[in-house]
């Protein structure tokens, strides 16, 4: 087992090596992000040349990957080539409030998803499982920003004629600090939550029903049954579990859709996230900053991963020993 | 047929000059049911038989028993025919700007209610409609084509050219999907739909070459490919005739629930505005524009401008979605008539 | 005659299917004496599995339907048994093996943990230690080797024999009365056939257990079994001791199945197989459901269902065929030959 897990960190290096080469030399020949200035008549033609020196812009792109990939271990990332200023902390920070709902809204998307695909696999054709299989299948059709949308203005318009505020719709925190600060926190992410939460959850329920069904109708469990062993058991101890290995395989490919969705959370209720400073980096075309962003990510998604490797390795005893 | 291969003549040889001689009882008398048959009603000899049906008029039976997949069908020829038929039916032109109607809910005179110039929302749904179909079909057919391609060439000859694409296909997977486009269209394709679309293509072969590439590698070693081989068929030929056949299945149905995250990711796209920009309509562009002037004169919030179009994108999409569960359904190669 | 261990009367199941209704079982009767091996003999699609999944409840309900019949096993009627009752005689009173050991058994549980089951889920206030130690036991009375380390491995570190031995220890641990094997060694190779069936042979005689062994190989009824009962489209055609049935079967079905074997002692230049295709079990033709085939096949056959009855002036040889005596002083292909 540990052997496995040494592997797969082993083999995640050179992923992350190529990747954030292929994007750092797409990005860099897209475009130059000092190309406005040149146009600008405040800046002399002097000032905008040292500057293209000093961001390292004159020299072949190959060489620029090296110079940032030092970067990255020396200086933590760089500054930003548009603010000048420093991205570590500003990576730290908008990182921790992503990865905050974010982690949330998978783990209750988990649970709910399994439970009730557990369930509705056992009670096949009944009113529950319609009533879920509906919800998954309008959630694979929904937009994430569309719903947050939904949600945004449903309780905006409530909080507009009825003066009540359920939950917030904009921002991370309306109290600056306090004893109350958390319980705000929380009431400005629920909507951020349950908009990826619901999105992730119709994938979950409706993979994990379909898995349950397929372990139900398997030899093995055929084989518990001629046992003698109840119901209950043969479902909890054999088909769960079973039944269970796929969804780690979909949760991992789930991971970047994630992301994606964080992206397009962050936008619509203003939060202060990673993917909200990802937007506005591509917007001013900083270089450093999309890099900074698009290394991070990688490096969570091989993180994440890892984890559902690790999982699967745990439930599944046949691949340990490869 | 070779001389020792001709069944043996004589006087209990078959009549017939089959290549397997008829059955022989115990004393050498033919057991062939030859006086039964004619003497047995034709019904009773359809019942020695298995039904024999071609396997697309049984994947055709199938799709048709499927009625949610009937509905989706229904539905997408209602909406795609209103996108390709975008300039007969909208009440008003899409550009048409009526400064006395402005932000107005839905109503008779515009269905879905206007927009913050008085732009008539239905008639920018309809042609909104109309680019996610042009966008979703192009990047599904073209993405479906490529993948095909490559799996296959990847799939049959294995060796290095597959660890490629593999790689490659690993690649494209650890990363977000929608960061990656998003860095794509923001630096190559902005504004133009068939620049998004072409980027879209260029993410969208993966899936597909993957699924492909699985199953030509498991039918390569099976016995009939063998068979086929060793009887002169060159490689071409092979991949052609005999595994590409198995591919279609899965082929179909992934394309057709491309369409649909292809609509889906080209609207988020536009609504971040790094998609299609104006003056080419698009559905995720009506909800962004609807952000910039969310409120009503009265100081409600004008939420038909950002319903409308998002629900559309949801309707298109779950058709596409039932028409693309029906087809998995029909197409199944593993979903068999039961035998006890 | 001591009392039958089981006696079934008038078994028929059916399953619902799309196309209609298939008639897996239709009218299945045989007792079954206390330490002796049956085996059923039949093609897929006869029924013998069906009949015998029927009397331990595994038949799922939704398609499947035991519309009637008896099935006395210890003063108790099977098939009307509550769900409770019927588990308790599961893995019990009555065991069953399954053919294919790589799938039948969990790939997530280690071996010993799911034979530990067998025993924990009847005896429920066994030490852990006890059961542990009972599991190694019979994991070396069925001759896996390494015993103590085998119990902690998972079912892909075993080999199809040794799974398959794991799959028989299982089904002896709680000593049943009767031991169901459908199809044990058609998965496996030839040679380990052998070894499976020699720890079967053993298991018995440790057991005295009443076997039923089903199977369409007739090498194996006759080195495994004292009766047979040989099934055709959900009916039984033919029952009897073993070697009467080699040297003397009285039903044309019977006999094409053991023409259709090669003999070694000989050349054969033609295979001989019996003409025309398994029916289909919805569009049964009526009367008997073998006369399509039949060299036998008169006006009658097409309109009466022919009973299973005694030929020979009994001593348990019957045949459900109307000319039976037709086939009197017949000798088998196999009749020289030395039958156990």
């Amino acid at each position: 087992m540990l052997t496995y897990i040494v592997r797969r960190i082993l083999y995640s290096i050179p992923v992350l090596f190529f990747s954030t080469f292929l994007s750092f030399i797409f990005v860099a020949y897209a475009g130059n992000p000092l190309a406005q200035l040149r146009s600008n008549p405040r800046f002399s033609q002097q000032t905008v040349d040292n500057m293209t020196h000093q961001l390292h812009l004159d020299l072949p792109v190959v060489q620029r990957y090296f110079l940032w990939l030092q970067d990255v271990f020396t200086h933590k990332l760089g500054n930003s080539l548009y603010t000048g200023q420093a991205l570590w902390p500003q990576i730290t920070r908008t990182m921790g409030h992503t990865a905050q709902f974010i982690i949330i809204s998978e783990v209750l998307a988990l649970i709910l998803g399994v439970s009730i695909g557990i369930y509705s696999a056992i009670r096949q054709y009944s009113v529950f499982d319609y009533l879920f299989t509906s919800i998954s299948f309008l959630g694979f059709a929904m937009p994430t920003f569309w719903l947050a949308l939904l949600l945004q203005i449903t309780f905006t318009d409530i909080f507009l004629h009825y003066n009540v505020r359920i939950f917030y719709t904009s921002g991370l925190n309306s109290l600056p600090g306090g004893p109350a600060w958390s319980w705000d926190r929380m009431q400005h992410l629920a909507l951020p939550i349950a908009t990826l939460c619901i999105i992730s959850f119709a994938l979950y329920s409706r993979y994990m029903r379909a898995s349950m069904l397929d372990v139900i109708n398997s030899d093995y469990v055929r084989t518990a049954r001629a046992k003698g062993v109840s119901e209950w058991r043969v479902i909890m101890r054999h088909v769960f579990r079973n039944a269970l290995i796929p969804i780690t395989t979909v949760a991992a490919l789930n991971f970047g859709a994630l992301l994606g969705g964080a992206i397009v959370t962050e936008t619509v209720f203003s939060l202060d996230g990673i993917g909200f400073f990802f937007i506005q980096s591509l917007q001013t075309l900083d270089l450093y900053a999309v890099m900074a962003y698009l290394l991070i990510t990688a490096i969570a998604v091989v993180v994440f991963n890892l984890i559902a490797d690790i999982a699967y390795g745990f439930l599944d005893p046949r691949i340990r020993y490869d | 047929m070779t001389e020792a291969s001709r069944p043996p003549q004589g006087p209990l040889a078959p009549s017939d000059d089959s290549l397997f001689p008829s059955a022989q009882g115990l004393e050498g008398e033919n057991i062939a049911p030859n006086s039964v048959v004619g003497a047995v009603d034709d019904t009773h000899a359809a019942g020695l038989e298995l039904k024999v049906r071609s396997q697309w008029s049984y994947a055709r039976m199938r799709f048709f028993r499927h009625r949610l997949a009937l509905i989706g069908l229904f539905g997408l020829v209602v909406i795609f025919g209103a996108g390709i038929f975008a300039g007969l039916i909208s009440p008003y032109s899409y550009s048409e700007i009526d400064l006395n109607h402005i932000i107005q809910g839905p109503s008779l005179a515009h269905y879905f209610g206007t927009d913050a110039l008085g732009r008539d929302q239905f008639t920018r749904v309809i042609w909104g409609i109309r680019t996610s179909m042009e966008v979703g079909v192009f990047v599904a057919v073209v993405s479906t084509f490529v993948g095909l391609v490559i799996g296959a060439v990847a799939g049959y000859y294995g060796g290095w050219l597959d660890n490629l694409l593999m790689r490659a296909t690993d690649l494209v997977l650890t990363l977000p999907l929608l960061a990656i486009l998003l860095t794509a269209t923001a630096l190559l394709g902005q504004g133009n739909q068939w620049r998004v679309s072409l980027i879209l293509v260029f993410f969208f072969w993966t899936g597909i070459a993957r699924v492909v590439r699985g199953i030509f590698l498991s039918l390569r070693e099976k016995e009939y490919v063998e068979a086929a081989k060793a009887s002169g068929a060159g490689d071409a030929r092979l991949m052609f005739r005999h595994i590409l056949p198995n591919t279609l299945g899965p082929i179909v149905v992934n394309a057709t629930l491309a369409v649909g995250t292809a609509i889906l990711v080209e609207a988020a796209l536009s609504f971040l505005n790094f998609g299609i920009k104006p003056p080419t309509p698009s559905l995720g562009v009506l909800v962004s524009d609807a952000q910039a002037n969310p409120n009503t004169p009265t100081g409600g919030i004008a939420w038909w401008l950002t319903i409308f179009p998002g629900l559309t994108i949801v309707v298109i999409v779950l058709c596409v979605n039932f028409v693309g569960d029906g087809l998995r359904d029909a197409l199944d190669p593993t979903q068999r008539r039961m035998r006890a | 005659m001591p009392d039958p261990v089981l006696s079934i009367k008038d078994l028929v199941v059916e399953f619902k299917t799309e196309d209609g209704i298939v008639h897996a079982v239709d009218g299945v009767s045989y007792d079954l004496f206390p330490g002796e091996t049956l085996g059923i003999v039949g093609e897929s699609g006869s029924g013998k599995s069906v009949s015998t999944l029927a009397l331990l409840g595994l038949i799922p309900t939704p398609p499947g339907r035991i519309v009637r019949g008896t099935a006395m096993f210890n003063g108790r009627d099977l098939l009307k048994l509550k769900k409770k009752e019927l588990r308790r005689v599961r893995g019990n009173d009555v065991a069953m093996v399954f053919q294919d050991p790589m799938t039948s058994l969990n790939p997530v549980l280690t071996v010993g943990s799911q034979l530990g089951e067998a025993i924990k889920t009847h005896y429920r206030d066994e030490k852990d230690d006890a059961v542990k130690k009972r599991v190694i036991d019979l994991l070396k009375l069925v001759g896996v080797p390494n015993a103590e380390t085998r119990y902690s491995q998972y079912p892909h570190e075993f080999s199809g024999g040794m799974r398959q031995r794991a799959m028989i220890a299982m089904a002896i641990t709680n000593s049943p009365s009767l031991l169901i094997a459908d199809e044990p060694t058609t998965a496996l190779d030839v040679t380990i056939q052998a070894q499976v069936l020699e720890v079967m042979k053993r298991v018995q005689k440790e057991t005295d257990a009443a076997t039923i062994l089903i199977t369409h190989d007739l090498g194996i009824v006759a080195e495994m079994c004292e009766r047979v009962l040989v099934m055709y489209a959900g009916h039984i055609v033919e029952s009897g001791d073993v070697s009467t049935i080699f040297r003397s079967p009285r039903h044309p079905y019977t006999i094409g199945l053991m023409n259709s074997l090669p003999k070694l002692t000989e050349d054969e230049e033609w295979l001989e197989p019996i003409t025309g295709a398994p029916p289909s079990l919805i569009d049964l033709p009526p009367g008997c459901p073998f006369h399509p085939r039949c060299f036998l096949a008169r006006e009658r056959c097409t309109q009466e269902n022919p009973p299973l009855e005694p030929v020979d002036g009994g001593a348990g040889h019957a045949s459900a065929c109307h000319f039976s005596e037709e086939l009197i002083g017949r000798k088998s292909k196999f009749s020289e030959e030395a039958v156990a």
